[in-house]
């Protein structure tokens, strides 16, 4: 990889993002903006669909849980590759700084996957007149909680940050290539053993006035997202760095920047 | 196969006949536990056929995953790990050999002797060739898929239940396949396409796997 260090000032900038101290004096000025942009995105989101939008024909007021479910579910799986992107990043170019943002987007995701799974429960029990079924997508989505977990738990096993690091970048790589072979498989199981009772009854496809809200969700639950992923990053460079002088300058009271 | 395949292969089948008692623990479980069910569930033959292709897949899995654990640990101790990691080959094809090794000391047996264990849970007798098929490949995907799990944790002290919470949720898809091929063919349909498919999956384990659990082994057990 000398080749690559070594090349040419064009990669200035590549290697700028791997910068802890730069991490955190950009996201300094970030910070601010995202949060009043998921805050308001947010607000107007839940509002506008627990508020506003039309009643269900079929489920009634029982399916605006889906302003909450489905935007965690989305961000669910999203963490996932961004963990695992963040960790192939570690390994190849060997950038801190991609390591400790994959560090920190496992307990989010293991969060928003246990939300995703709990907001189903609550809307499973109007709806399907349980709490859990052996649905599909719900049986693989308790496989990526298993995989967050297995990472989390590979990341704190060991002694040396370097050595857990590397470990739970393969483990996540390894778990992305899986994620298709799990869906797929569990798919066809769910076809295979198809329980007789109940299933989904809501129309397949979503009137206009009931899905803006949503995009307004999944928007703010994006900005929402980064907000966690930074700071949960921002504090665990706090913790790495904390015998560099820019960090202790910062604690004595001067400004990052 | 001068690259070290061979000669690891050799090595651990000549480890694992000197130490026959352990080698042979992962089978005695398999047979234990399987007769907890009937215990456990009821001894009715009729119910019994019913979960009987499911509960041997289960116990399989758990067999294999038990003995996993050693796959790594005793080189890692004794120093040879060490020895082969410093070696100039390449270290995916030794890294094969000890899993092929390891899965002819557990897949292998635990697969020979899973009639025994249809004919004490009653599997009806469809089952018995599709059951021998599938768990031939299937746990040749979990010796490969649980060697990744073992490379990551060997330099822990106790790696083993870790080990396990991670390799579970990626040994999903080889159960959900392998009970259905034997299921299938029970209820009369083809279960070649379930079979195929654990094949395939066969065939990915054993391009993928030993690169994995090689770049695993270079980056956790050296610190």
């Amino acid at each position: 990889m000398n080749w690559l260090t070594n090349w040419s000032p064009s990669w200035q900038w590549f290697h700028r993002l791997g910068s802890p101290r730069w991490f955190y004096q950009t996201t300094d000025r970030w910070l601010p903006w995202l949060s009043l942009m998921s805050l308001a995105l947010l607000s107007t989101g839940l509002v506008w669909g627990l508020g506003f939008a039309p009643q269900d024909a079929k489920q009634g007021n029982s399916f605006r849980i889906i302003y909450l479910h489905v935007p965690v579910s989305f961000l669910a799986l999203a963490g996932y590759y961004i963990m695992a992107i963040a960790g192939a990043i570690g390994l190849i170019w060997k950038m801190k700084l991609s390591y400790m943002l994959m560090k920190s987007a496992a307990p989010v995701g293991a969060a928003l996957t246990f939300l995703a799974l709990f907001t189903g429960a609550i809307w499973g029990k109007p709806t399907w007149g349980t709490y859990w079924v052996w649905d599909a997508r719900v049986t693989s989505m308790l496989i990526l909680l298993f995989l967050y977990l297995g990472v989390l738990a590979l990341q704190y096993a060991f002694h040396s940050n370097e050595a857990g690091n590397k470990a739970s970048a393969i483990l996540a790589l390894v778990g992305t290539a899986n994620i298709p072979i799990i869906y797929k498989s569990v798919d066809w199981w769910y076809t295979l053993h198809q329980p007789a009772t109940i299933k989904l009854t809501s129309a397949p496809s979503m009137h206009p006035d009931m899905f803006a809200p949503l995009l307004v969700m999944i928007l703010g639950f994006y900005c929402f997202y980064t907000v966690t992923l930074f700071l949960f990053t921002r504090a665990e460079i706090l913790r790495r760095e904390r015998k560099s002088s820019w960090v202790k300058e910062l604690a004595l009271g001067g400004s990052a920047v | 196969m001068h690259s070290g395949f061979l000669a690891y292969l050799r090595r651990d089948l000549l480890l694992a006949y000197r130490r026959r008692g352990e080698a042979s623990s992962p089978l005695v479980f398999f047979i234990m536990v399987s007769t907890l069910i009937p215990l456990g569930i009821t001894p009715e033959s009729a119910r019994l056929a019913e979960i009987a292709p499911g509960i041997i897949w289960v116990m399989a899995l758990l067999a294999t995953l038990l003995s996993t654990d050693g796959l790594f640990a005793s080189d890692y101790q004794d120093g040879s790990l060490e020895q082969l990691l410093i070696s100039p080959q390449l270290l995916a094809m030794p890294v094969l050999g000890k899993i092929t090794a390891h899965w002819m000391v557990t897949g292998l047996p635990l697969t020979l002797a899973s009639p025994v264990l249809g004919i004490m849970l009653s599997l009806p007798s469809e089952g018995y060739v599709p059951m021998l098929a599938s768990l031939g490949l299937g746990t040749a995907c979990l010796s490969l898929i649980g060697a990744v799990g073992a490379a990551l944790t060997v330099s822990l002290r106790r790696g083993g239940l870790l080990l396990s919470l991670l390799v579970m949720p990626l040994y999903m898809p080889v159960i959900i396949f392998g009970s259905a091929t034997v299921q299938s063919a029970i209820d009369g349909f083809a279960w070649y396409g379930p079979l195929a498919i654990l094949g395939a999956m066969l065939a990915a384990a054993v391009a993928l796997c030993p690169l994995a659990s090689a770049g695993a082994l270079r980056l956790t057990s050296i610190n």
